[in-house]
């Protein structure tokens, strides 16, 4: 059978579309590990602060917190963070005398970890009981701090698979458009195939080939182009050795997932130039 | 495969227009026999290449009614219609080659359209281009051939599928006289093979080389059949 040439710009066009893909839903892979890791470590987490500024009462009041989780069955670990812990977290806002005795009082921090995650009917009991022992006593769970972080990372992941969506779209609509291109230019071929009593199918089959040679070489272009682009992202980020970011890298899966980008991508287009091809050739006789 | 009646073609008041035009071709009713050899003649702009275009399914009629291999073409669906182009064999009048194609890849497109294998149309392919004598040019492009060897790659093409019906559109327009006798000789031994014949041309000339043809004449869209020997034909033994 004779050859159709979609070629010209068209693997090209591809492989920009394949490295734009794998690009975004690297991103939104990364972010959904980071997002799924940063979770689960602070899912069962909860932060006491004894609100106290007199130090003495403040350490009575913590000692009797820490005694409250203690004696819990449901609480997997427990820490009190140390002052100078917290010295060091508040040095940037509030200077070095944070800790002096002559300095600004700041709470007193217990860390604990849950069994299991912490709900909110669980936050109320809790916050409910500790009160009664330890009136000062503020208990919060860290993962309400976390909630807007969560909510932004959502949100990226959302645009993520939106962009992944309409760089399919697009590339739908390019080989559609060079599907047609080629059909017009091959019409008096087709025309001929079309008398000698070629079939929808096999006409189509010509274009497929056709189609699915230039979306394998454009796949492969733009999948080694993507990946050289997350491998490089990801070294930077890495390099920032942020603990969040540390989170969001890509496992087994999410690269075989990338990989199979590809694959989507010949599918797509090959099924895009049959459709292309079938629906213009049953305008003819 | 033919009818009852032994016909393998049937035209009952076929009328063609184009778009809303006048009708190029009105009350057309003939009937084709099998392994029988006709000449559509008549004058440029009669409407020969229109009938022929009816005859090997490219166009659909207006109106009127076709049957062929005992089936009605009007109503026959869409996806059965590469089943009915594959038994006839077609020469266009502009020989209608692939350009990018050699002439034995041209001759071989409807075998590979029939599904064959390199290996199966071999033999086939190459035994034709000898018919044809272009064994030597089985490699050269259409553009590289003269008018005559590229009207024999189409005539090659159109039979060796072995059709039913050939149909050929002024074949012998583009050649000399002698190529004209040739390739008259060529649809004759096919005609002898079975295959229904039908050859339009103006060269009055040409319908004497073979006195045992049927002649259907065309004048103004208008089917010219005086002794309705093409609307009623005879009852045939071996030929019409």
């Amino acid at each position: 059978m004779p050859r159709a040439r979609i070629g010209g710009p068209m693997p090209w066009v591809i492989a920009i579309m394949i490295a734009l893909t794998v690009l975004a839903a690297g991103a939104g892979l990364a972010l959904n590990n980071l997002a799924g890791n940063a979770r689960s470590q602070i899912s069962g987490g909860l932060t006491v602060q004894i609100i106290e500024a007199a130090p003495a009462a403040r350490e009575r009041q913590t000692a009797a917190a820490m005694a409250f989780f203690e004696s819990r069955s449901d609480v997997a670990a427990l820490r009190r963070v140390p002052d100078s812990e917290v010295a060091a977290l508040l040095e940037p806002w509030l200077g070095a005398d944070v800790d002096a005795e002559d300095g600004l009082p700041v709470p007193a921090l217990i860390d604990i970890q849950m069994r299991d995650d912490v709900t909110a009917p669980m936050l109320r009991d809790l916050r409910a009981a500790l009160s009664r022992q330890v009136p000062v006593a503020r208990l919060d769970a860290q993962a309400n701090w976390l909630a807007p972080v969560f909510d932004a990372i959502r949100s990226l992941q959302w645009l993520a698979l939106g962009l992944v969506v309409l760089l399919a779209l697009t590339s739908i609509a390019a080989v559609w458009l060079a599907a047609r291109s080629a059909l017009g230019a091959n019409h008096e071929t087709i025309d001929i195939v079309h008398h000698l009593g070629g079939t929808d199918g096999q006409i189509a089959a010509i274009f497929q080939r056709s189609v699915a040679i230039d979306a394998a070489f454009g796949g492969v272009a733009g999948l080694l182009l993507g990946l050289a682009a997350i491998l490089g992202l990801g070294q930077q980020f890495a390099a920032l050795g942020s603990g969040l970011v540390a989170g969001g890298g890509l496992g087994l899966i999410d690269w075989i997932v990338i990989a199979c980008i590809p694959l989507v991508g010949i599918v797509l287009a090959v099924l895009t130039a049959r459709m292309t091809v079938i629906s213009t050739l049953r305008k003819m006789l | 495969m033919s009818a009852a009646d032994g016909s393998i073609v049937q035209f009952d008041n076929v009328g063609l227009r184009y778009g809303t035009d006048r009708e190029v071709l009105s009350d057309i009713s003939f009937t084709l026999f099998p392994g029988s050899f006709y000449f559509l003649t008549g004058a440029s702009g009669a409407g020969k290449t229109s009938l022929l275009k009816l005859l090997y399914l490219a166009q659909r009629p207006s109106r009127g009614i076709i049957r062929m291999f005992d089936e009605d073409l009007i109503t026959v669906e869409r996806k059965r219609r590469p089943n009915f182009r594959r038994r006839i064999g077609v020469v266009f009048q502009d020989f209608r080659l692939v350009p990018h194609l050699s002439a034995y890849e041209n001759v071989a497109l409807p075998l590979r359209i029939a599904g064959l294998s390199e290996r199966e149309l071999h033999k086939p392919v190459s035994d034709m281009l000898q018919w044809v004598a272009l064994d030597h040019r089985s490699d050269a492009r259409p553009a590289t051939l003269s008018g005559g060897e590229q009207q024999r790659v189409a005539i090659a093409r159109a039979v060796i599928g072995r059709p039913e019906i050939l149909v050929a559109d002024e074949p012998t327009g583009n050649v000399d006289p002698e190529m004209a006798l040739k390739l008259l000789r060529l649809f004759e031994a096919l005609n002898r093979l079975g295959t229904t014949v039908v050859v339009a041309t103006h060269d009055v000339h040409l319908l004497r080389k073979v006195p045992e043809s049927l002649i259907m004449r065309l004048d103004k869209g208008r089917m010219s059949d005086p002794t309705g020997a093409l609307r009623h034909p005879p009852r045939r033994g071996g030929t019409p």
